[in-house]
């Protein structure tokens, strides 16, 4: 892979990966969360796949089809299965409306390059200084489980905060010891399982569930 | 010594696969206990062999796991809680559940991991892992607010922890930058004076606060109150006991990078935040609690702020507290939610306003349950009284009097709300007309006596709340090596 190849494939895979991220904020309709869901877990994958060649580590283009496979494919066609059984296709009234939520997208990039300054300073791997875009990610996805009322939709918040971290991961250090990304991949996998199946008994137990309604725990 | 390492692992996941095969048979409900005594008898030959100190620590799996003194202690301290959990469980009749015992088998399993592992990732994944496991036994009852208490934990404490990755994540960034890429704990420590001080600094505060959510530290304990309320008894009190208590330990590995690579102040002055904020809420909420089971869980908070404060403070005195703390903690939590569920059974109901006069009705569930919180509260001769009064006293000879006097209110404060909701229970007179029942078991007749086989384990854990301080002192050498392998030395 040449020097330019490299560059441009990182710079789409980050642009794809930000642009995914803003655009869950955007959009109230839980199939279009799952899609962009599935094209930013390719993003990632095409992200992982450029650095293992660029580094010539076989172990990082293993990784990247482990990431396609469950993060490209997997994991948004379970959530897709979720939202057909419940019939929940639509996000009904999020704490903030699109604008604000587009505006709060764009803060929390501006922040997200303030906080990793020292990151990109350090120049550790190849693409050190698109770290920013993985910490963006990781804002965005708080910013989607504080302000979503779904189950589904605090799912997709969840893993759009994990592919931020994974993003950060590859970049600053193509990524941790295969051990702890296989197991951390499995991790994410059981949470979302678990998720699935909480919310499944939840509606069995009462209907359609409006998350921001669960209050009868408190002081 | 390697064998040692792997049996905490290996016997609980084997005994849980059986507990699962099986899962109706009535030979299954005692594997739990047995997965607990395998974990307390690795942790106690552990503790034999490292000590005294010096010698070679005994390592496995290409140095991912290793069982230095540290982790011998921690491994003794989930064994022990468990075992009085898992007993006292198994005095109370129940039909047999395999599912129940392999998830709390696993679960053990996961903690075990936790603190064997050498590398941060693997700490990490273990933890990440308890959340797994325990979810399940969260929402076991499968009512409404089970589940509700269920979701806000995996949700809550997903997140949580996930920060924490990405802090351990950029740790990693600082070592390969240093030259020498790793998450070892002992390499991190060898290699802390060269790491960058500004991406450390980031990656620590990260790492601290997403395992000071595991660990139910305020402002990020919501969902723990919830949690530990709405779980099985014996789950309640190996959560409330010591599955906090290994998340402290995460942040007690991270505190002996951390003072090498940025020197003491920086966690310190974090630490001290997240304690004395837990104290407050503890104090604010125990004073207007009305549901016993949720009083537990504030106690746990108060506990986990006192003890945050302690690794803030840091030194032998302190870390040494902490240390005989987890334990006392551990054991008197985990026989006060067993008490709990058994006043539960009993009444009907969990909250303080339904249940008067329990010590002239019951003294058999009113008498543990009030010499239960005099040890959690901190009178002598328990080892939490010890502890507490070391803790302070070693923040007063740090520098830190005003901190410690505002530390000293919040737990009188405490202290209050908690004798004042114990006391409406156990004492005055009992009630003519009982409350109306909930549970339809006790509706019929009044539930007969606990009888000696019952009380054992209760007996059991309060001696060894007492013993505990004692045996820190008999077994002293032994926590000195654990303390000594956070580079802290009298």
């Amino acid at each position: 892979m040449t020097e330019s190849l490299f560059a441009q494939t990182v710079a789409t895979a980050t642009g794809l990966l930000m642009l995914t991220a803003v655009l869950q904020v955007w959009r109230r309709s839980t199939d279009a969360s799952t899609k962009l869901l599935a094209i930013q877990g390719a993003a990632l994958a095409l992200l992982v796949g450029a650095i293992g060649l660029a580094e010539g580590h076989a172990e990082l283009v293993l990784i990247a089809f482990v990431v396609l496979a469950f993060k490209a494919v997997a994991l948004p066609w379970a959530l897709a299965r979720t939202i057909e059984r419940s019939g929940i296709h639509r996000e009904d009234s999020p704490a903030v409306n699109p604008v604000s939520g587009l505006l709060a997208a764009a803060g929390l990039a501006t922040l997200a390059y303030a906080v990793s300054r020292p990151l990109v300073a350090l120049d550790t791997g190849p693409a050190a200084h698109a770290v920013p875009a993985g910490l963006t990610l990781v804002l965005v996805g708080f910013l989607v489980l504080l302000t979503r009322h779904r189950a589904v939709s605090q799912v997709i918040g969840f893993l759009v905060i994990d592919n931020g971290i994974a993003t950060v991961a590859f970049l600053t250090a193509g990524g941790v010891p295969l051990v702890v990304e296989l197991g951390v991949l499995l991790d994410v996998v059981l949470v979302v399982f678990i998720l699935r199946i909480l919310s499944a008994r939840l509606e069995l137990a009462h209907g359609e569930v409006d998350l921001h309604d669960l209050r009868e725990l408190h002081d | 010594m390697t064998a040692l390492l792997w049996l905490p692992l290996v016997v609980p996941t084997l005994l849980g696969a059986a507990a699962a095969s099986r899962r109706s048979a009535t030979w299954t409900r005692p594997l739990g206990l047995a997965a607990a005594l395998a974990i307390l008898v690795s942790g106690l030959a552990l503790l034999a062999g490292v000590t005294p100190t010096g010698g070679t620590v005994p390592t496995a799996a290409g140095d991912l796991l290793r069982g230095d003194a540290l982790t011998a202690y921690l491994l003794v301290t989930i064994g022990a809680v468990a075992t009085v959990a898992l007993w006292a469980d198994l005095v109370t009749p129940a039909p047999p559940d395999g599912w129940f015992t392999a998830l709390v088998c696993a679960f053990l399993a996961s903690m075990s991991l936790a603190v064997l592992a050498d590398n941060l990732g693997v700490l990490w994944v273990a933890i990440e892992a308890t959340t797994i496991t325990t979810a399940f036994l969260v929402g076991y009852r499968s009512g409404r607010r089970s589940l509700e208490a269920a979701w806000k934990y995996v949700v809550l404490g997903s997140v949580g922890v996930a920060i924490a990755f990405l802090g351990i994540v950029i740790l990693y960034a600082a070592t390969r930058a240093a030259g020498h890429p790793t998450l070892s704990l002992v390499e991190l420590v060898a290699l802390a004076g060269r790491l960058d001080p500004a991406v450390t600094r980031l990656g620590i505060a990260l790492a601290t606060l997403g395992f000071a959510t595991k660990a139910g530290l305020a402002p990020m304990h919501s969902w723990l109150p919830d949690a530990h309320s709405q779980a099985p008894a014996p789950v309640s009190g190996l959560m409330s006991g010591v599955l906090l208590s290994v998340a402290l330990y995460a942040v007690l590995r991270l505190r002996s990078i951390s003072d090498l690579a940025l020197g003491p102040g920086f966690l310190r002055g974090v630490l001290l935040v997240l304690g004395v904020l837990s104290l407050t809420v503890a104090a604010a909420l125990t004073l207007t609690q009305r549901d016993y089971k949720r009083l537990l869980a504030y106690s746990s908070i108060e506990h986990m702020g006192l003890m945050a404060i302690g690794v803030a403070i840091g030194g032998w005195l302190a870390t040494t507290a902490v240390l005989v703390h987890m334990l006392g903690h551990g054991l008197v939590k985990s026989a006060m939610f067993v008490q709990a569920g058994r006043i539960l059974r009993a009444e009907g109901s969990s909250s303080v306003a339904d249940v008067v006069g329990l010590s002239a009705r019951r003294p058999d569930l009113g008498g543990p349950w009030l010499v239960g919180t005099a040890a959690l509260l901190g009178f002598p001769p328990f080892a939490l009284f010890f502890t507490e009064v070391a803790i302070v006293i070693a923040g007063w000879s740090a520098g830190l009097a005003p901190v410690m006097l505002l530390v000293l209110a919040l737990l009188l404060l405490t202290f209050v709300g908690i004798s004042r909701q114990v006391l409406a229970m156990t004492l005055g007179p009992a009630r003519a007309e009982p409350p109306a029942p909930q549970i339809e078991a006790s509706a019929e007749q009044p539930a007969p006596r606990l009888g000696l086989r019952a009380q054992a384990p209760m007996v059991a854990a309060l001696t060894a709340a007492v013993l505990a301080g004692a045996l820190a002192l008999q077994t002293g050498g032994a926590l000195a090596a654990a303390v000594a392998g956070l580079g802290v030395t009298p």
